[in-house]
Formats: C-alpha cells, sequence, structure tokens
C-alpha cells in the first residue's frame, strides 16, 4: 500500500507535469519542443533499456528502428505516395514493422555472443540508412536524401495538433498538444515496463542478462526470450518514431545517424541500466545537454574569443562518449542503480 | 576494359587494406575476446597525422618519396601511443568487469576520439597533396596505378612480417600462448599485461599505416572515414574466423574482392530490364534501352554487412576459425 | 521392484583428438540416489552435461521416462523433467534469492508478454502460484530468511541450498547434483546430507557427483564408477567399494 505521503508527492509530481508546459510556453514555445523532444528520447530510452538494461543485449544500431516508424508514419500520411491514413492506424503498423525488422535482424544473431550482436546491429544501423538514402530510384520510394516533408500532424476528430487552440484563457498551441500527448504515451510505457519487468517473462530477461547458462539449465528457452526483448525495443523504437515524424513534420535520413543510437544508448548507460527510472533521469539528463551548452558554452566562447572555437554539436558527443566511458569506470550501475530489494508493487498483487 | 579484372585489381587493393586493418582486430580479440570499437578510430587518426605532415612538407624541395615516408612514420608511433594509452586508461580498469562493460566502453572511446579528430582537424577532408605522380600501367585491358601496387606490396610485407613475429618469435609465442589460455600463460611466465598492450600497440602501428594507404588510395582522409573502414575490417576478421591471424589476411582480401565485384556487378544483376521475366512486365521503362536498377553501385557498403550476416547465420566461426561461440 | 527413470546406452562424446566418454551405459531407477564417481577427468561432469543437454553427444541413446529424450537443447531437458546444479555455483547474482527460485518456475508457467502488460486474471493468478511455490522452496531448504537478499550475499552453503530450490522448482522428476560438497565444511556437507536424503523421502530421484567418497558411499543407493570414459562398475555402494577395478582405478593405494 501507498502511503499518504507518497500520494501526496505523486500528486505534486502530477501537476507540475501537467503545469509544465504553460510555464515553458511563457520563456518561448521553443522550450516546449525541445519537452517534447526530451520525452521523445526518454521513450527511446526506455525501449532500449528493455534490450540493453533488462536482456544485457547491447543493440547500438537501435536507431533504425526509430527511422523505420518515422518512415512509415511519413509515407502513409504524407502527400508523398497521397496517403493519409489516421495516426491511431498507423502507429501500430509502424510498431509491427519495427518489430519485424528487429526479428529479422535478431533471429540470426541473437544465438551467437553479445559482442556479434552490437557489431551487427551498429551495421544494420548503416544499412538502414544508406537504404533511405537511396531508396529513390528506380522507383520513388524514400525521396533519398532530401527526405518527405508535409507529413500528416496527428488529427483526433476536429481536433488538429497543428494548429492552436484556445480554452477559456489558456492557449494550447499545437507543441502543448504534442506533450499532452506525449506525457501519456510515456505513462502507458513506464506501466507496461514496470509490468514487465515484474513479470516472468522480465524475471527470464534479466536472467539472461545475469548467466545465460544458468538460465538455459533453468529451463528458459533463451533463443526465443532474447528475441522477444529485442522485438520488444525495436516496436517502442518504432512507436516513438511515429511520433517524431508527425511532431517534425519531417523525416530525412540525416535523422538517423549513428551518433543518435550512441545517445540513446548513454541516457540509458548514464541512468543506470535495467531501473526505469535511472533511465528516465538519464535520458532527461542528457536530452538537456545540447541546450544546456547552448546557453553556457556558446556565450563563453564568444566572450573569451569574440568567435566559436568549439562547435558544441562537438562537444555534446564528447559527453555523451565521456559519459559511457566514465559511467563504466566509475559507476557501472549507472546513477542510479537498479534495486531488487522487495518492490513497493509486490504489497498490492494478488 | 576489362570490367572484371579491373574490379579484381580495385578489390585487391582494398582487400589488402582491411587485411591490415583486420589484424588488429582480430589480435585484441583473439588475446582478450574483446571488439576494440576504437581500432578504426586509430586507423583513422594516422591517416590525418600523416596527411597533416605530408601536407607540411609538401611545399619543400624533400622528394616525394620522402614526403610520404615522413608522414607514415609520424603516424606510426601516433597510432601506437594511442592504441596503448586506450588500452592502459579505458579496458584494462575493466577487464574483470561485466561482458557489456568493455564494450559499452569501447564505442564510447570511438565517439570521443572521432569528434577529438574533429576538433583537431575540422569538418572538411584533408586531401592528398599531388606530390607523386601516380604512374597507371595497363594491363591485361585493366589498368593498375603505382598507389595500388605500392598498397598491395606494402600490405603483403606487412602481414609476412607479423606472421613472423608472431610465428617465430618468443614474444610471438607469448602472444599466441596468452591467447590460448591467459592463466596458464601467466603461470609460465608470459607476463600478460604487456603481451595484452603489445597486441594493442601492434595493431595501432599496422592500422596507422592502413590508415595512409586507404586515404592516399582515395586520396582524402576524413573523421569519419574510421566508421565505416573499422566496421568492413571487423567483418573482414570475422569472416575469416576472429581471433585468426591468417584468417584476417584471407578474410579481408576476399571482403575486398567481394565489395569490389559487388559494386560493379550489381547493377548489371538487379537491372530488371536485363532479366526475360521481369523486362515483360517493364516494357515502358526498358523501351529503348531504358533499365530498371534496383540497386546501382550507391550500396557499395552494404555487401561488407551483408557478408557478416551470411558469415555469422551459416559458419559462426569464420573461414579459418575453430572456436565454438560460447564456452560453457 | 521400482521402475528405471533415465536409461542411457553406448553414449560417447569426443572433444577434438580426446575420447571423453566411451560407450557409457547406466540405469537410474526411481526414487534412488544414484552416485557417480570417477578420478579427475573421467568424463563425469562431461556425462553430466550430456545428460542435461549442454553437449550434444556424438552417439548412443538417453531414455527418460519411458520415452527418448531427442530435444537436447538444455530447456527442453529442463521441460523434461531433469534439473541440475552446477560444480561452480552458477545463481543469478542481482536477483534476490526468491526471484531465483521464481526463474525456476518459468518453465511450468506460461504468461507471456502480453498478459503481464495487461495484467490478467490468469497472469496474476499464475504469478501468485509462483510466489508462493517459490517461498515454499526457500522455506524446504532452509533459507527463507534470506529470501529478500541478492544471490551474491548468501553464504557459501546457504548459495548451494539456493541452486538446489531453483532446481526443484523446475518440478524435476530426477534432479542432478554436481559435486555440491565441493568446498563445503563438514557441518554444512552433514546439512547438505540430510537435506538429499528429504529429498529422496519425497519421492525425488537424485543423480550425486560427488568428489567426496564418504558421502557418496554412505548416501547413495547405487553407484556408478567412471574412468577414463568409461563406467567401471555399477553396484551398491559395498559391492562397488569390494570391486578390485574400482579400488585399483580410484580408490587406489592411500585413498582408504
Amino acid at each position: 500500500m501507498k502511503t499518504n505521503r507518497e500520494r501526496f508527492g505523486l500528486a505534486l509530481i502530477a501537476i507540475a507535469l501537467i503545469a509544465l508546459p504553460f510555464v515553458l510556453a511563457a520563456a518561448g514555445t521553443a522550450w516546449v519542443r525541445i519537452t517534447n523532444f526530451a520525452v521523445l528520447f526518454v521513450l527511446l530510452s526506455l525501449g532500449l533499456n528493455i534490450v540493453v538494461g533488462f536482456a544485457g543485449l547491447l543493440d547500438l544500431g537501435y536507431v533504425a528502428f526509430f527511422a523505420v516508424g518515422a518512415y512509415v508514419y511519413a509515407l502513409l500520411a504524407s502527400p508523398h505516395f497521397g496517403l493519409h491514413l489516421p495516426f491511431w492506424v498507423i502507429l501500430p503498423i509502424g510498431a509491427t514493422v519495427a518489430c519485424l525488422a528487429g526479428v529479422i535482424l535478431g533471429a540470426p544473431t541473437l544465438r551467437l555472443r553479445g559482442d556479434y550482436l552490437a557489431i551487427v546491429t551498429l551495421g544494420f544501423g548503416e544499412i538502414v540508412r544508406i537504404f533511405m538514402n537511396n531508396l529513390s530510384s528506380p522507383v520513388n520510394l524514400t525521396n533519398g536524401p532530401k527526405g518527405i516533408n508535409r507529413i500528416d500532424p496527428f488529427q483526433i476528430g476536429p481536433l488538429d495538433f497543428s494548429a492552436s487552440d484556445t480554452l477559456g484563457t489558456l492557449v494550447f498551441s499545437g507543441p502543448i498538444k504534442y506533450y499532452y500527448f506525449l506525457l501519456l504515451v510515456l505513462l502507458a510505457v513506464i506501466v507496461i515496463n514496470r509490468r514487465l519487468q515484474d513479470s516472468r517473462i522480465g524475471r527470464a530477461w534479466v536472467a539472461i542478462r545475469e548467466d545465460e547458462i544458468a538460465a538455459k539449465a533453468s529451463g528458459i528457452n533463451t533463443r526465443n526470450i532474447k528475441l522477444l526483448a529485442f522485438a520488444m525495443g525495436a516496436s517502442f523504437g518504432g512507436i516513438a518514431g511515429g511520433m517524431f515524424a508527425a511532431i517534425q513534420g519531417f523525416v530525412s535520413p540525416e535523422s538517423f545517424i549513428l551518433n543518435e543510437s550512441i545517445m540513446v544508448l548513454a541516457m540509458v548507460v548514464l541512468g543506470g541500466m535495467g531501473n526505469i527510472w535511472g533511465v528516465i533521469a538519464g535520458a532527461v539528463l542528457l536530452s538537456f545537454v545540447p541546450e544546456l551548452l547552448r546557453y553556457t558554452v556558446e556565450p563563453a566562447q564568444m566572450a573569451l574569443f569574440g568567435k566559436l572555437l568549439v562547435d558544441p554539436e562537438v562537444l555534446r558527443m564528447l559527453v555523451f562518449g565521456l559519459a559511457l566511458v566514465l559511467t563504466m569506470r566509475f559507476r557501472p550501475a549507472g546513477l542510479w542503480p537498479e534495486t531488487r530489494h522487495r518492490r513497493e508493487m509486490d504489497a498490492d498483487r494478488a | 576494359m576489362d570490367i572484371l579484372l579491373q574490379q579484381i585489381i580495385n578489390g585487391l587493393t582494398t582487400g589488402s587494406v582491411y587485411a591490415v586493418v583486420a589484424l588488429g582486430y582480430t589480435m585484441v580479440y583473439g588475446v582478450i575476446q574483446l571488439i576494440n570499437f576504437a581500432h578504426g578510430e586509430v586507423v583513422m587518426i594516422g591517416a590525418m597525422v600523416a596527411f597533416s605532415v605530408i601536407t607540411a612538407l609538401a611545399g619543400s624541395s624533400l622528394p616525394p618519396l620522402v614526403i610520404v615516408l615522413a608522414g607514415v612514420i609520424a603516424a606510426i608511433p601516433a597510432c601506437m601511443i594511442m592504441g596503448y594509452l586506450l588500452e592502459r586508461v579505458a579496458y584494462r580498469p575493466l577487464r574483470h568487469a561485466p561482458r557489456l562493460a568493455p564494450l559499452i566502453t569501447a564505442i564510447g572511446m570511438s565517439i570521443i576520439l572521432q569528434h577529438l579528430a574533429l576538433l583537431a582537424w575540422g569538418r572538411n577532408p584533408l586531401a592528398f597533396p599531388q606530390i607523386i605522380d601516380n604512374r597507371v600501367f595497363g594491363i591485361g585491358g585493366a589498368a593498375i596505378s603505382s598507389v595500388q601496387i605500392a598498397i598491395i606490396l606494402l600490405s603483403l610485407a606487412m602481414m609476412a612480417g607479423l606472421s613472423w613475429f608472431v610465428y617465430r618469435t618468443r614474444f610471438g609465442i607469448a602472444i599466441r600462448a596468452t591467447a590460448e589460455n591467459v592463466h596458464i600463460a601467466g603461470l609460465m611466465g608470459v607476463n600478460a599485461n604487456r603481451v595484452i598492450a603489445a597486441t594493442f600497440v601492434i595493431g595501432a602501428g599496422l592500422g596507422a599505416v592502413a590508415g595512409v594507404m586507404y586515404g592516399s588510395y582515395y586520396g582524402i582522409a576524413h573523421y569519419t572515414m574510421g566508421f565505416s573502414l573499422g566496421l568492413k575490417a571487423f567483418s573482414a576478421a570475422v569472416l575469416g574466423g576472429i581471433g585468426n591471424i591468417a584468417g584476417a589476411m584471407l578474410g579481408g582480401i576476399l571482403l575486398g574482392l567481394v565489395e569490389a565485384l559487388g559494386t560493379g556487378y550489381v547493377g548489371e544483376l538487379t537491372d530488371l530490364c536485363s532479366w526475360p521475366i521481369t523486362n515483360g512486365w517493364l516494357t515502358g521503362q526498358c523501351a529503348d534501352g531504358g533499365n530498371f536498377v534496383l540497386f546501382g553501385s550507391n550500396y557499395q557498403d552494404v555487401f561488407a554487412f551483408l557478408m557478416l550476416i551470411l558469415v555469422l547465420v551459416f559458419r559462426p566461426s569464420g573461414l579459418l576459425g575453430e572456436r565454438v561461440s560460447e564456452r560453457a | 521392484m521400482s521402475t528405471n527413470l533415465l536409461e542411457a546406452r553406448n553414449i560417447g562424446k569426443r572433444f577434438g583428438g580426446v575420447q571423453a566418454l566411451k560407450d557409457v551405459s547406466l540405469t537410474i531407477r526411481s526414487g534412488e540416489i544414484y552416485g557417480l564417481i570417477g578420478p579427475n577427468g573421467a568424463g563425469k561432469t562431461t556425462l553430466f552435461n550430456v545428460f542435461t543437454g549442454l553437449y550434444p553427444r556424438d552417439s548412443g541413446d538417453v531414455r527418460f521416462a519411458g520415452v527418448p529424450l531427442t530435444l537436447e537443447s538444455p530447456h527442453a531437458v529442463a521441460a523434461a523433467g531433469i534439473a541440475r546444479t552446477f560444480q561452480n555455483i552458477r545463481l543469478f547474482a542481482n536477483m534476490t534469492a526468491l526471484e531465483n527460485v521464481m526463474i525456476g518456475r518459468h518453465v511450468r508457467t506460461r504468461a507471456g508478454v502480453f498478459s503481464a502488460i495487461l495484467r490478467t486474471r490468469a497472469e496474476r493468478i499464475e504469478e501468485a502460484g509462483i510466489r508462493r511455490r517459490a517461498e515454499e522452496l526457500l522455506r524446504y531448504v532452509g533459507i527463507s530468511d534470506h529470501a529478500d537478499d541478492l544471490a551474491r550475499q548468501l553464504s557459501y552453503g546457504d548459495q548451494r541450498r539456493l541452486e538446489i530450490a531453483r532446481a526443484l522448482a523446475t518440478d524435476p522428476k530426477l534432479l542432478a547434483l554436481d559435486e555440491p560438497a565441493a568446498g563445503m565444511n563438514a557441518t554444512e556437507t552433514a546439512a547438505l546430507r540430510s537435506l538429499i536424503e528429504g529429498l529422496r523421502d519425497d519421492g525425488l530421484t537424485v543423480l550425486l557427483i560427488e568428489h567426496d567418497v564418504k558421502l557418496v558411499m554412505g548416501l547413495c543407493d547405487r553407484v556408478a564408477v567412471l574412468d577414463y570414459g568409461e563406467k567401471i562398475a555399477e553396484d551398491v555402494p559395498e559391492a562397488v567399494r569390494a570391486n578390485p577395478k574400482v579400488i585399483e582405478a580410484y580408490l587406489g593405494v592411500g585413498t582408504r
């Protein structure tokens, strides 16, 4: 049972999250957009956490599934093919296609040692990008490096996510509407993750991570269970990709480079592999690194040298690389490690 | 022009570079079962250092060959030091950590090195100065340049040198013993730390030369070149049987050939107009010598990866590998 | 008398040039404690790994509970009813003791991803059952006080017990223990012995590989002796002890 104090705390957090976009909007709509992308990265991190954190499989091409979801959305809801399906039809399709891609990639490699998976996923990420870049001929499928634009925004009945609505004195801009939608999805993903973690399947994932041979001997079909982790992670990536396409209104291969995979991995690793709250914290923290750099390093350089010597984008990647290396060296369980003691959920159960 | 022979020559050239880079992966893997993701970046930095030195000296009155040699001689120790530091600072502290930890560190180091190179040399590629008169010889309807000849010969020399070192010297025996079993080699008086550091240093030294060769073949060096080169060389190492030195050489050359031939012929093979069945369906496109090419030469980078997957599916131990994927 | 639970015929296994097992045949009867002994490198653990599906065998066949044991992957063997422990304890170090045992229930339960996400009634009932059974087993092996401790925090003896509890959670017909007394002191060994006897009294069949000859001779109903990959004896402990081949190969000079 939750104590009253915990309930009070949760209520406070909920109110803060609901009020947040209006506070941010006061500082500029750009901040709402930045927050939306941060939430997208939280979603991606939670998806990757199933693969890397729970099951201990290093996936270095995770962004490929994000890309698959984004392109599925772009192709089915844009003037490119003249298709305009509603988002609640496309998102499940995107998740399914990404899931299939995950299974096709995972099936041959998951029975091998983990490092092969790492390098194969790394290559897979590249391949997906190469295909996106080149599948503009002989049939124009992806429109090549130019990407696909004028992607439909979400639309629920009369509610258009690209326009502003006013309710009394409150202005619900497009980004704010997306924020609430993302928040709902995030809530769902957190619940799903927690439930999976506390289930027969979730335990099997952790068992494989801890000792694969013992897991096999204990009756776990490790190949299938690993494939399941891979497929689940890919599906989450696909859903996040679809939302990304809609929010951005534009997709191109440039958005799905290796660096993005590394960024999501850094979020999972820094926060604490396997710990949902740690991963969320890591993702939020690293999502705001570029903004932080923009407001500190850039002006500092301008003030000191009168020009930009070090590109903040480079610094950003250096921060991610260092986050990976230093976390592994000094705090391998992450800043907020997973704790596997009696969980508060237990009391609620059956 | 004879396309087949030409592609074989080109494939041999890139293949020898892959082979030399693959040696770096396979030696480290053989000894500590780690994929040193950052090896590709070490190779890239070798090319960058050499290009910088060569560019700086290009205006001088020194003979061109001496200038190139100076570049290579600068790159080798730079890469060796980097290889040593990588092992010492990043990997050694994690030697007894769970498997995932050094892998994650390796990918982190790769990103760090890549972006440090970006800081040092900028976003634009460095061009190889036009100091060497790259003569082209014709053989049997194909062309081979003096740079290609130099790359192939130099690679063969390095492979021969490394084989001699690993199979004929005391230290080489220590390396092979450590690869077989770290603990027993230790009991026999082999200093495992030294051997492991040595594999990194030797691999990096070879990589430096490979970086220069690769850069001079394509005429440019770029901070991102290490990524795909590394991926391909690793695929070559797996193809030959990871941990196996002869395998890395064989795998590299084979991969180079497959890639060159694949790139040369994929357009023709996937032109639906050249196939009787599909030609009938596409009368519109195929009329008047038109074509309908599914995959052109821009898919060059896909071949290495496809090969990697195929090897992993059908023969995970590689062509010359004997070790099984997992020990109980 | 009792029926045969496991019948192995002419098992052969070679590693490179080494013939680790040569035509080994043996029969384990329901409800007995069957000991497998032999000098170092005699092939005990190899045979064990063949029975539990970790190594594929080169020749011979195994019948288990009257049906051929063809599916040789370890999880299929566990599903068929053979559970094992490892010589060098293999627990899920960063999971609690209770969770370790709950893993053992995996093979006897069915809930998948969707029922877990939806937390269906069937899933909740099954999950409660898994937990109840795991708690029971921790009590049975005597470590229920440590249910919420991480496996790696348990003492050596308790880790052994936990591994047995995890194996029992798979509802085995045959429990295969690989040198369970290794590294234990006399008190721990005595406690282990009464635990194994208790298992037999509860109707379980036990296959025991042991170095500790005294333990094997005192505990087992029948004992087989391996030497250089061949079975040189299989009988009740008294007969094995008197067998000259065994004395020569294993007990040798000075062991007793």
